[in-house]
């Protein structure tokens, strides 16, 4: 299995996104992460979906939610030619006495503590699958009260945007 | 009458056509949705009326260009619809109320689904106010229809109506055709608002494919022209597509052998010379063995359904595929094309026409004389045959050919699913597109009555047979009811072998006899009896038990034309569906009967 990422232009309807997760479980697509938000355009919205299939599946996938009448167009973005981030908030146990040992990690990693407490430090951060990986890793010896974490959002690199050519097949 | 071009499956798109703006009219969401419709060009709609839908029935009454023919269940109606739309190849149309009225349509829409059925079903919703409280009669019947529809709406606005009626119709015709669902809210149809039928219709995601690649068709006619063991396997796009006549110029002037597929019987006359017969699970053992033994299969509109292939892993082995398709999600999906062509069956078959002939032209005529002399060995060895059985029953086989010469290639047969379905399509002879009629990729038992009630209606002036099993039967008879009142006679021909037939098939064959659950006392105990429960209908009911009895009782059956008929044709039980390939095995352990198993014992 490999992951591939998939920026997919929808119309901004009620009901997509159910057809597309519906399509994904329906076909027995697995979706690593999926996440979704408005565009530049209000009729428009975008999402990243990162699926973890083989090469052949893919193309099924693409073509299945091709055939969704309110997907605009889908594209896949190669992990070198696009920029690829998550957020993630973390909050962790520290007290007085560890607290500047976190801030030493968040500075590495060029996170943002949001909230204090005089037991708990809340940490966002975005990046890389990797980089935030490796953060949280050198952040669990803390304590971890809880994580939450978005679905990887990407853009291609270089100057085109994924409208700049023109809509699917036409 | 309507004076608009009613919507074919492969209509041009309503915004190619220059329509001068229609004036606006003011009236009810209900009186929209009719307004819609008889814009829309449907000239039947079968449905039932219920709470959130009434609406929408007031108007219709006054309508003069929708007929609305009232059923008994609304499986029945999305049945019938299909049947018109498979006879007649407009869309077809039903109606429901909200919550089990829809839910009631579920089986036939996912059945158009499968087998790419133009079909709209419209349905009531409880109102706005009511939805997501589990109102009476409330079911989020877009959430349970996604899946098995090519798109769905539900209208939110009462002056979305027109757009979202004339969509719906665009998506289910055009492209790979298929169901589509549009469920309207109460309070939308009681609502005040304007109607203007639109010019054009917008819908930025959906491209029905171009034109076929023109370097594709290249590649694909040098394949063909080359070719020394090819054959074209034709499914039910090509039907869809009305390209009957263009494959048969196809086919003539290459000379290679057709099979056509369940879905695609019909699409090539079986009286012709080139003509194998059905593939896949019980098809013929030559259309088998020509596809396994291929050097090239030409796909075309066919899907490479796993009743088809068998075992994919040892299907066809030694076969490079061109593999056309209006759908490209079917290109490469069960078995890898090495020439995909995405486009309608039609414009791909005469676009290879002229692409072969050029090549044909360039010198380049392969000879398929010896794969020919290696076919015609195997269908003469290998005919579709049957035996009388042992105990001195009618064989099932017997009246369904006996049906099938006397009402002749004009008329429509409609079957069921099981064992009477798979001898229709064998010891029928089809020689013209839509007069064969079935559920292919579902395998909806109860089909035929409610699907040979819509053929009937859409062409009422062709003689309609539906071959149905006593299982199958039982299922969705109410709907003689319907035919007896409205004037639509069908009629059915019950291969009553007193058990769920296919069933008992696999159980005699694959359980050791023991035949759990599949006797439905319809022999035993005559219950029902299909003569008196035929009469209790309003229909003619006859029986026929004896060899001598068939023709006779054909005869008496296709006299009558003024009320539907139902022949009990009582058959042996045992009689059963052969070739057959056995589910999960390849192609070649095709067995011609019990034990025989010709591609594989050879060598």
């Amino acid at each position: 299995m490999s992951r591939h990422t998939l920026s997919v232009l929808v119309e901004n309807k009620p009901g997509v996104l159910a057809r597309v997760a519906s399509l994904f479980s329906r076909r027995g697509f697995n979706i690593h992460s999926l996440a979704v938000g408005p565009t530049e355009n209000p009729e428009v919205s975008r999402m990243t979906i990162v699926v973890a299939v083989e090469e052949l599946p893919l193309e099924q996938v693409t073509k299945q939610l091709n055939k969704l009448v309110n997907v605009l167009k889908i594209v896949e973005l190669p992990p070198g030619g696009s920029v690829n981030r998550e957020l993630v908030l973390i909050k962790i146990r520290a007290d007085a006495a560890t607290r500047s040992q976190v801030v030493t990690v968040v500075d590495m990693f060029r996170a943002h503590v949001v909230d204090v407490t005089t037991e708990s430090m809340t940490i966002e951060a975005a990046g890389t699958t990797d980089k935030l990986d490796a953060m949280v890793k050198l952040l669990e010896p803390f304590g971890v009260r809880e994580i939450v974490q978005s679905g990887m959002v990407a853009l291609g690199r270089g100057p085109r945007s994924i409208t700049s050519e023109r809509l699917r097949a036409d | 009458m309507s004076t608009q071009t009613r919507p074919a499956p492969v209509a041009p798109m309503p915004q190619q056509r220059p329509v001068a703006p229609a004036p606006v009219e003011h009236l009810s969401g209900a009186a929209s949705v009719v307004r819609s419709l008889e814009e829309a060009g449907a000239e039947v709609v079968f449905g039932i009326p219920g709470g959130a839908v009434l609406p929408v029935y007031d108007p219709l009454l006054d309508s003069r260009r929708v007929r609305h023919i009232l059923v008994r269940h609304e499986q029945g109606a999305g049945h019938a619809a299909t049947g018109y739309a498979q006879a007649t190849g407009r869309v077809g149309v039903c109606m429901a109320t909200s919550g089990p009225g829809a839910t009631n349509l579920v089986t036939p829409i996912a059945d158009a689904h499968m087998d790419s059925v133009p079909l709209v079903a419209v349905t009531g919703q409880v109102g706005r106010s009511l939805i997501g409280t589990d109102g009476f009669q409330e079911a989020d019947i877009c959430g349970i229809t996604m899946p098995i529809t090519k798109h769905n709406f539900l209208v939110s606005d009462a002056r979305e109506i027109p757009e979202t009626i004339a969509a719906a119709f665009h998506l289910a015709s055009t492209g790979r055709p298929g169901p589509v669902l549009v469920d309207i809210p109460k309070d939308i149809l009681q609502a005040d608002t304007t109607f203007r039928w639109p010019a054009e219709v917008h819908l930025p995601g959906y491209r029905p494919a171009a034109r076929p690649h023109a370097g594709q068709i290249g590649t694909a006619a040098k394949l063909i022209a080359t070719a020394r063991r090819p054959v074209l396997y034709v499914g039910g796009g090509v039907l869809k597509a009305r390209a009957s006549a263009a494959l048969l110029r196809l086919a003539e002037l290459t000379g290679i052998p057709v099979v056509t597929t369940l879905m695609a019987r019909g699409a090539f006359p079986d009286s012709h010379i080139q003509h194998l017969g059905m593939p896949g699970m019980h098809g013929t053992v030559a259309a088998v063995a020509a596809m396994q033994r291929a050097d090239v299969i030409i796909a075309l509109g066919a899907r490479f359904d796993d009743r088809v292939t068998g075992q994919l892993s040892t299907f066809a082995p030694g076969a490079a595929v061109i593999h056309a398709d209006i759908d490209p999600a079917e290109i490469g999906k069960n078995r890898v094309a090495d020439v995909p062509i995405v486009g309608d069956a039609r414009e791909v078959i005469t676009d290879l026409v002229a692409a072969v002939t050029a090549e044909q032209a360039a010198g380049v005529v392969a000879d398929l004389t010896a794969w020919w002399a290696e076919l015609d060995q195997l269908r003469e060895t290998f005919p579709l045959g049957y035996e009388w059985p042992a105990d001195g029953t009618l064989a099932p086989q017997y009246v369904i050919q006996r049906l099938g010469a006397i009402a002749g290639p004009d008329a429509v047969y409609a079957s069921g699913v099981g064992q009477h379905q798979m001898w229709a399509a064998q010891f029928i002879s089809y020689e013209k597109p839509g007069t064969w009629l079935n559920s292919g990729g579902l395998g909806t038992m109860g089909y035929a009555v409610p699907a040979a009630m819509g053929a009937k209606v859409g062409r009422p002036d062709t003689t309609v047979w539906a071959i149905d099993g006593d299982g199958c039967f039982q299922m969705t008879n109410q709907e003689l009811a319907t035919c007896a009142i409205e004037g639509i006679p069908i009629k059915v021909a019950v291969i009553n072998n007193g058990n769920l037939g296919m069933v008992r098939q696999w159980q005699t064959l694959f359980y050791g006899e023991r035949y759990s659950q599949t006797d439905l006392g319809t022999h035993k105990h005559r219950i029902p009896d299909f003569k008196l429960l035929a009469e209790a209908y309003g229909c003619v009911g006859l029986r026929c038990e004896s060899k001598e009895d068939v023709d006779r009782t054909i005869d008496a059956a296709m006299a009558i034309d003024d009320r539907p008929v139902v022949v009990d044709f009582t058959v042996g039980a045992d009689a059963q569906v052969w070739p057959m390939v056995a589910a999960g095995t390849g192609n070649d352990h095709i067995m011609a009967a019990r034990g025989i198993r010709p591609l594989f014992d050879e060598d």
